[in-house]
């Protein structure tokens, strides 16, 4: 495939990845055909403000919008929604949708996202247990985030605790129930965790670790939360944090490689080169980690796969970023740059006392993530250094009388 | 409705119309101004939605607050007048603003 013989891209999945690679195309030139398809029901919009200034109220969906839902028409992408795409015929290039109709591609793009973990628990299907992921979910939570509503929150992962950190704003009783012994087990270090504990339970935050959920009691409406050890919380709403399966279905069922998210090279693309994979659902190789492979949650994974598409098919390069992160829970503002699995050390600049510091993980003696709260030089600082291969020793990098952008431009 | 121009890098300018209580990166990227990434959606977290302020302007604008000014100590080419455009909320007062955009974001 070159890039003059494709004149009809096929994008599934209208998420930021999604929309984004529609918006990158045409703002790089393309001129063919476009076709971004969607599940829900209104245009493109960001995630992340839905577990936080959404919730809270304080954006309407309008705001989240990432383009004017006027805006694909004027810029000629067909965007269908909401339209499920059932079946990929590799052999023929052909998408069929929902009711029959078979769309042709010369290149097709997966950005289908991930589906929350539902509890596999008894009552798990009663009226009040949610997931959170779509505007349609916190739309169906937000009125049951009432003054005094008894909230249930399942697993201190980001997206559990921001949904906590939501819920004391607006003064709701909230219990969090995590399997492991600490919240964000899974994706940060235990001293950066201990802090958010602290500082979830300064604001009222019940934290029940090391806690199994048995069983979701009711009858028609959730009523409490029953432990394995007996216990039991009483609950009007549940919602479960627990994670996300990448959304494979249709690769699987075109026989494109999947391990842990649709397997792609650096340019994104499958073991298809017609298709490419993008954001949540796709798993590629971390030019700043030694190539390893690993599956993205995050804003800039989707933004990123959009680019290196666009550049792709328009025969352009595209630089990669460090990869980074973040989370505001109430005044905190977590900023996070590279992958933090498999550090040796943690350094700190800082002190979390103050509710500015930042955890820099190191290694084999480099640098390789940052943690860093209320701390936005940091953040940058180190994300620049991950970015360009360099590293700063942790004894300097600690170093407080020295500003920060000065340790960067010494670093090699 | 408050007006806002962007003039690109290579000089192409664009005129908006900015809604009051949005920020001046909401607006451009609604409108699909080129050169304003604002991959993070103003949260403040990426540093590509830089942008100079017309120095006839940046009295209204006002300064940049200590976070927006750690981030842009990391940008390209900062000048005395840049400000991050996801932190500058549109206000009838800065109706006719004038922002010229950077060679890149990154």
């Amino acid at each position: 495939m070159t890039t003059s013989e494709i004149n009809r891209i096929i994008i599934i999945g209208a998420g930021q990845a999604g929309a984004e690679t529609a918006q990158r195309l045409r703002q790089g030139g393309f001129k063919g055909d476009i076709t971004l398809i969607g599940e829900e029901p209104c245009a493109p919009y960001q995630r992340p403000p839905l577990s936080k200034k959404y919730l809270l109220g304080e954006l309407p969906l309008e705001r989240l919008l990432l383009r004017p839902a006027s805006h694909y028409a004027e810029e000629h992408i067909v965007f269908q929604s909401p339209v499920k795409a059932v079946w990929i015929d590799r052999a023929n290039k052909r998408v069929r949708i929902e009711g029959g109709r078979e769309l042709p591609y010369d290149a097709l793009v997966l950005a289908t996202g991930a589906r929350p973990r539902k509890l596999s628990l008894v009552g798990a299907d009663l009226e009040g247990v949610h997931t959170f992921r779509t505007a349609a979910d916190a739309d169906a939570i937000r009125p049951r985030f009432v003054p005094g509503a008894k909230l249930i929150v399942i697993g201190a992962g980001y997206i559990g605790l921001e949904v906590a950190a939501v819920g004391r704003q607006l003064g709701l009783d909230v219990t969090v129930v995590e399997t492991a012994v600490r919240p964000l087990a899974r994706v940060t270090s235990p001293e950066v965790a201990g802090f958010f504990l602290d500082e979830h339970t300064r604001q009222g935050v019940r934290f029940v670790l090391g806690g199994q959920p048995a069983v979701i009691k009711g009858t028609d409406r959730v009523t409490g939360v029953a432990l394995i050890d007996g216990g039991e919380l009483p609950a009007d709403l549940v919602i479960a944090g627990i994670g996300v399966n990448p959304d494979t279905a249709l690769a699987e069922q075109c026989g494109l490689k999947v391990e842990n998210g649709i397997l792609t090279d650096a340019e994104c693309r499958t073991s298809d080169p017609n298709i490419f994979a993008i954001g949540d659902v796709a798993s590629r190789p971390m030019l700043h980690y030694g190539n390893r492979i690993a599956r993205l949650e995050s804003v800039h994974n989707a933004v990123e796969g959009a680019k290196i598409v666009a550049a792709t098919i328009l025969g352009q390069k595209q630089a990669v970023e460090a990869p980074w992160f973040w989370s505001d829970q109430y005044d905190l503002k977590l900023q996070i740059a590279g992958l933090f699995q498999g550090y040796d050390h943690v350094a700190f600049r800082g002190v979390m006392a103050d509710r500015s510091f930042a955890a820099f993980y190191y290694k084999d003696g480099k640098l390789i993530a940052v943690d860093a709260v209320n701390r936005p030089a940091e953040y940058l600082g180190a994300k620049m250094l991950i970015q360009t291969g360099r590293s700063l020793p942790p004894e300097v990098i600690t170093d407080e009388s020295r500003p920060m952008k000065e340790l960067v431009a010494s670093a090699r | 409705m408050p007006k806002i121009t962007y003039i690109e890098n290579n000089g192409k300018e664009h005129v908006v119309d900015a809604p009051v209580g949005q920020s001046v990166m909401e607006a451009a990227v609604k409108h699909a101004v080129p050169g304003i990434d604002a991959d993070c959606g103003g949260a403040c977290a990426c540093a590509t939605c830089h942008v100079y302020v017309d120095p006839a302007w940046t009295a209204k604008t006002g300064e940049a607050g200590s976070m927006e000014q750690s981030m842009l100590d990391f940008a390209n080419d900062v000048e005395a007048n840049s400000r991050l455009s996801c932190q500058i909320k549109i206000t009838d007062a800065l109706d006719g603003l004038v922002v010229r955009l950077p060679k890149s974001q990154h």
